[in-house]
């Protein structure tokens, strides 16, 4: 049955150079959990060294309490996706998916059973005993996907199962992985550098870049509260100004623009000594107001002037050029009557509480509110 | 388990590779008189004229063959490729089959066509009152060889060509680059590596290739016709010399390997073609030179296989050609060398699965279970590659004629020969299927549960297959075919249809030779139809 995997202070190294220099996580039991990163992070590695394909040169991996690192992949009972998807092209749909049934000495009436409940609930019962050869990448990937689950694995590991699927599909099919996982409570370790679809299926994402998780948390807090300067770029969109905090008595103050200071006050530790920050802040955090309208003032945002403009829909993008000669990016949404030319100059002001502020120096948060699983070193 | 397996075939490799060429290095450095360390040998083979001019007489014919073979094939791509020409599928599988068939076969229908007494030199001599260049020596040779490897690099640059986007065409000429000068810039560049592979097996066989010379060449002696005569010469065999000569011609292809591996190393490009270029109807002249030079070719490539089934049926007289048709050439062919044809499909088919099993083994271990010992495996299997023929008959003798080594006149020993001299072109097709095929597939299988063992008969072999068995047919061709590596090793017993083919040509019964040459054309001819109708949805390429 299910079970939690827990990865103890894992070393990977090909040859001479480190590719994973000693990384933990804790997987619960069920969770549907996703490593996301850029490509050459290491995210393939980890999932290969869990799935017995890559040796371990140090540490352990575990599931529940025993220790697989020597364990074959054979006996390690995962189910297992691929990119390409990998179905045997010289057997048919039924046969592909029975094929791990009739390794595990399931009794064949038993096992014919289970490959119709499987075939029906990835919807390609229909198919069933014709060759892959031909199939669409949807239903090939159906396909894999049923026979890694019909064998009811421990684990299910997926490695970017949608990235050779057409757009439409990998979000059709996207709803598909999610569904049967839900319904089948399999813990789950899932591969992806496309963070939209890491956000929509994941309980739980651990964020990694060169071999270190960066930030393992819900995708709720990666978004809002992103652990260092990487996350907070890698996911979403997001602008970063480079300012400097001042201590004034009790106060902190992060003077956004000379005439617009805010007052800061969710602050982990006290301000660098330096107090050189770095401040990120998503494009919908900002709001705007024009010149024309007339309400700007100094002290409530800082000046902007628009130097190009995107109508997307529901949504109006925009990119200003501050003061200091920094640009910056931010969402409107769309008026009727009209959107900003350019050298239009506007005033955007800041939703404080979305704020997040990174030590310049370290580029780790700064801010209250970063819930980072991830066991640092 | 793996590592028993590759272990046992380690020890057949040392067997049947390593061992015969260290016993044929020890001979080439042994003196007259029983002398254990001499150089002998190497100094009289480079002092004496009579046999550097041999070696000389080799390299002129191997490198005019490399050089025409390349600018003959190369307008026959581009223009098979670029031109709608009407048949081409009938004639790619002229070329294919004009490819496969045994050179020889070509030299003595070339003599029977333009020979002292040929049909075309006497039409020529008695109608026309025209004197046709004699055929023998140097022409001939380079002839026959021509024609029969242009079609090699021609497949080499098919393969070559479809692998290069019509975009990359369409982006020079959107910069201004047509014609001649594209050619020139920029598809040039990225067929040179294939030209220059294709160019080194054709340098391979041209210098390697014993029947055509021996037939044709006459007083044209080159380096295996050399190897050959010291070997069985009627004033006593002399093996020293003979395995000298060889060493030295191992040396020589072993640098031409290495300088061509170091070129197109260096200049290698992987593509794949989205889109590759597609032939387009031609109008005017520039359709006419490509028909007529298209068919040019191809008729003159086939026209001595025709040639010598049309003279199967031509009553002969004491072995000479008399006018009428008769199926006598048959009977006699039938009932003088019926045990050639047995001996050729036991030994030929007994070879096969050798080969196809030890390749597709190898193949798997080096391309999957990568470690010292098959990388080792790997490296020696291109050993037989660079040797020639002939010399790996001589190897054999020398190391197989004692106990408890004694294989000489045994079936064994041909089928060893044959193995060892078709092993690394089967495995180097076999490697290229499994790089085809995604590991991740296997891995699936690991996944579910299935053991190596398992995964490897249920999953890997079953999607080998059909690639493996295109590959065992072209094999198998050139096993039926195989003249040089076996004509030291053959007895009465063990006579393949090349052999019968050759003795028959040397002993001037012509019209017999016809009768076997026709049956070994049609076992090549149906063999290469079973193997174009696996391939049927694919391109042909070799």
């Amino acid at each position: 049955m299910s079970v939690a995997i827990k990865i103890d202070a894992v070393v990977k190294k090909h040859g001479e150079s480190t590719t994973i220099p000693g990384l933990s996580l804790h997987i619960q039991e069920g969770e549907f959990f996703t490593l996301l990163g850029p490509s050459g992070c290491g995210k393939t590695t980890l999932l290969r060294m869990i799935a017995g394909f890559n040796t371990i040169e140090a540490g352990t991996i575990s599931f529940n309490d025993d220790v697989i690192n020597n364990r074959p992949p054979k006996d390690r009972n995962i189910g297992m996706v691929f990119q390409n998807y990998a179905v045997f092209p010289q057997m048919t749909v039924a046969k592909n998916v029975g094929f791990g049934l009739a390794n595990g000495k399931v009794p064949k009436a038993d096992a014919a059973r289970r490959v119709d409940k499987v075939l029906d609930s990835v919807h390609i019962t229909q198919l069933k005993d014709r060759l892959p050869a031909n199939m669409s990448g949807g239903q090939q990937q159906r396909i894999a996907l049923a026979r890694a689950i019909v064998i009811e694995p421990a684990v299910l590991l997926m490695d970017e199962p949608l990235s050779n699927l057409d757009a439409k599909l990998r979000v059709e099919m996207r709803d598909v992985i999610k569904d049967i996982q839900h319904s089948v409570g399999i813990t789950t370790v899932y591969v992806t550098h496309d963070q939209e679809e890491a956000m929509a299926v994941s309980d739980r994402i651990a964020v990694m870049n060169n071999g270190r998780v960066q930030h393992a948390g819900t995708p709720v807090n990666i978004y809002h509260r992103p652990a260092n300067v990487f996350v907070a770029d890698f996911i979403g969109k997001a602008n970063f100004l480079e300012r400097t905090l001042e201590s004034v008595g009790d106060r902190v103050l992060l003077a956004l623009a000379p005439d617009y200071r805010l007052d800061v006050t969710d602050l982990v530790h006290t301000v660098p000594p330096t107090g050189k920050v770095i401040v990120s802040l998503r494009p919908e955090c900002l709001s705007v107001s024009s010149d024309g309208v007339g309400m700007s003032s100094a002290g409530d945002g800082m000046e902007a002037k628009i130097v190009d403009s995107a109508f997307l829909g529901s949504t109006t993008h925009y990119r200003g050029e501050l003061a200091t000669g920094e640009h910056i990016e931010f969402v409107d949404a769309s008026d009727i009557e009209t959107v900003m030319r350019r050298e239009t100059k506007a005033r955007l002001s800041v939703a404080v509480a979305k704020l997040n502020i990174f030590d310049a120096a370290t580029e780790q948060s700064i801010t209250v509110g970063v819930m980072n699983d991830a066991e640092l070193d | 388990m793996w590592f028993f397996a590759a272990g046992l075939i380690f020890l057949i490799y040392i067997a049947i590779i390593i061992y015969p060429l260290v016993r044929l290095l020890g001979e080439s450095f042994t003196g007259q008189a029983g002398a254990s360390f001499s150089v002998q040998y190497f100094v009289q083979f480079f002092t004496t004229p009579y046999y550097a001019r041999a070696l000389w007489n080799s390299l002129l014919v191997t490198v005019s063959v490399t050089m025409l073979a390349i600018v003959i094939a190369f307008p026959l791509a581009y223009f098979m490729t670029t031109i709608r020409i009407r048949g081409k599928n009938t004639l790619q599988i002229l070329v294919l089959i004009s490819s496969m068939s045994p050179p020889f076969i070509g030299a003595y229908s070339w003599i029977l066509l333009l020979g002292t007494n040929g049909v075309i030199t006497n039409f020529a001599h008695n109608v026309l009152r025209i004197q046709v260049p004699t055929i023998y020596g140097f022409p001939g040779i380079v002839l026959v060889l021509t024609l029969q490897l242009v079609p090699l690099i021609f497949m080499y640059l098919m393969g070559a060509w479809r692998t290069i986007d019509v975009s990359l065409l369409e982006a020079s000429e959107s910069m201004g680059v047509t014609g001649v000068r594209r050619m020139y810039k920029i598809i040039g560049p990225l067929i040179l590596p294939t030209i220059l592979s294709g160019g080194l097996l054709v340098f391979m066989r041209a210098l390697a290739d014993f029947g055509t010379p021996m037939l044709i060449g006459q007083g044209f002696q080159t380096v295996p016709v050399l190897i050959y005569n010291s070997f069985v010469s009627e004033v006593g065999t002399n093996d020293g010399l003979a395995a000298a000569i060889s060493v030295v011609v191992i040396v020589v292809t072993l640098i031409i390997f290495l300088v061509q591996k170091y070129f197109a190393g260096r200049k290698n490009f992987s593509m794949s073609a989205l889109q590759p270029i597609q032939p387009k109807k031609a109008h005017g002249l520039k359709n006419i030179i490509g028909h007529a030079y298209v068919y040019g070719f191809i008729a003159l490539a086939i026209l001595p296989t025709a040639y010598v089934v049309y003279t199967a049926f031509v009553k002969t007289k004491f072995g000479v050609f008399v006018p009428g048709f008769s199926l006598d050439s048959f009977t006699t062919a039938f009932t003088t060398s019926s045990n050639a044809i047995v001996n050729t499909l036991v030994l030929g088919i007994t070879a096969l699965i050798c080969v196809v099993i030890i390749a597709v083994f190898v193949a798997y271990v080096s391309v999957r279970r990568r470690n010292a010992l098959t990388g080792t495996l790997d490296t020696l299997t291109m050993v037989p590659y660079i040797v020639p023929g002939l010399v790996i008959g001589i190897a054999f003798l020398l190391s197989f004629n004692r106990t408890p080594l004694l294989l000489t006149g045994t079936a064994v020993i041909m089928i060893l020969a044959l193995v060892m001299r078709r092993l690394p072109y089967t495995i180097r097709s076999s490697s290229a299927i499994l790089y085809q095929i995604s590991p991740s597939v296997e891995e699936a299988s690991i996944s579910l549960g299935a053991s190596h063992l398992k995964t490897f008969f249920r999953v890997t072999i079953p999607m080998m297959g059909p690639g493996v068995i295109s590959g065992g047919i072209l094999t198998w061709v050139a096993i039926i075919t195989e003249l040089s590596a076996t004509i030291f090793l053959y007895t009465v017993h063990t006579e393949t249809l090349s052999i019968s083919i050759y003795t028959e040509v040397i002993r001037g019964q012509y019209g017999v030779a016809a009768a076997l040459s026709t049956i070994l054309t049609v076992m090549t001819v149906l063999s290469l139809f079973i193997f174009l109708r696996i391939n049927r949805d694919k391109e042909i390429s070799i």
